[in-house]
């Protein structure tokens, strides 16, 4: 029991310190009084933040795509709510249209989602507190994708540890329900749309993607495997080395790991 | 045979999307379990996740595929460079960059697309 209080304690400290860091003043924490009103709460925050115009942008160019190889208005959707992870949908859908040996797009795809094994590794205790089941954490889990574990990394330190999961859950269905919308908007537009607004849908995701990683890498870690992904991504793909993907994570991750305790090593000395 | 056709790109979606995707979604979770936000593994997890993020953007962008492959590399590349230090420039605003890379690819992709 006090152990717990000691924690809750710790991660309101770390809570205030991420401010700190951010050099925000400490916004005013939204307290809920009943899990459907955090369900609410981080849903309205979903349809408010810079991921949702982004993330229509991103399945609109999807739609167009499963449109272009054929696949049908059913099947994006079904890919959407499943996989949930535009890189992966991108693999999938091209390596289908392109008729590539399925062995291989399924080895791309399980490449392009190792990214997601790490951040439920980090976003889990974000939202986990005692009374926490592990069937509750089914759902966070599957929801984890880029945009909505940035929002999350972001905002569940200000929501009290026991609606956090109910936030999460909340800024999840409401990106997945503007993901699915926007896909079959982007589907049933790509019918009459020019090769070069294509590539501009196309575009988007890359350019949002980068953009929203470094917007929450405030800290030092998150800044050099930034850094170090883009150009170790670059040179093995170039190189061709086999499982490219995960060497520029492993790789880069771990040097940026290091920086990192070495910098710290040194300001604490 | 009909119904086998119909049916196959479903079996594909679960197949070589669901499962290889999902698979690391379920070891998180399984693994995860009494881990503190804090602990080494955590942070070394989420330097790894931000690298592979970081790889995927930087491949899309260096070899892209479908209609954008069209786009010359040099345009794609400028794009994004404009759309990043617009959005250092304007305030770290996620939405100003992306619509400024936008902007640049368009424009570049009229004018030089072969």
């Amino acid at each position: 029991m006090r152990r717990a209080r000691v924690r809750e304690a710790q991660s309101r400290l770390r809570a205030n310190r991420l401010c700190d860091k951010t050099r925000r003043p400490m916004p005013d924490s939204p307290s809920f009084q009943t899990s459907t009103a955090a369900f609410r709460g981080g849903a309205q925050h979903a349809l408010t933040s810079v991921f949702f115009p982004v993330m229509a942008g991103t399945y609109i160019g999807l739609g167009a795509l499963a449109h272009d190889f054929g696949l049908s208005a059913w099947w994006l959707t079904l890919s959407t709510i499943f996989v949930w992870a535009a890189p992966a949908q991108v693999i999938l859908i091209s390596g289908i249209g392109t008729g590539a040996a399925m062995v291989e797009v399924a080895l791309a795809v399980t490449l392009s989602a190792i990214r997601l094994f790490p951040m439920v590794v980090a976003l889990l205790p974000l939202l986990r507190s005692r009374t926490t089941r592990t069937g509750e954490l089914v759902l966070p889990a599957h929801f984890t994708s880029v945009s909505m574990w940035i929002e999350s990394l972001r905002m569940l330190p200000r929501i009290a540890p026991e609606r956090r999961i109910a936030y999460c859950n909340g800024l999840s269905v409401a990106y997945m329900g503007t993901a699915t919308t926007f896909g079959l908007v982007g589907y049933f537009l790509a019918a009459g749309l020019p090769s070069l607004f294509a590539a501009a849908l196309l575009f988007i995701t890359p350019m949002s993607f980068l953009i929203s990683t470094a917007r929450s890498a405030t800290t030092m870690l998150d800044r050099v495997a930034l850094g170090l992904g883009l150009v170790l991504g670059t040179a093995f793909a170039a190189l061709h080395v086999e499982l490219d993907l995960m060497w520029t994570g492993v790789g880069g991750g771990t040097i940026a790991y290091l920086v990192h305790r070495l910098t710290k090593a040194r300001a604490n000395a | 045979m009909t119904a086998t056709a119909e049916l196959w790109p479903y079996l594909v979606l679960v197949v070589v999307g669901f499962l290889p995707n999902e698979i690391w979604r379920a070891l998180g979770l399984v693994l995860a379990r009494g881990l503190n936000e804090e602990s080494q593994i955590v942070l070394w997890s989420r330097a790894v996740a931000t690298a592979i993020l970081a790889g995927v953007v930087a491949k899309l962008i260096v070899f892209s595929n479908g209609a954008l492959a069209n786009i010359p590399l040099e345009v794609r590349m400028g794009a994004v460079l404009v759309g990043f230090v617009t959005f250092l420039v304007v305030r770290r605003s996620a939405l100003a960059g992306v619509l400024a890379g936008e902007a640049t690819l368009l424009l570049g992709g009229y004018l030089f697309a072969p």
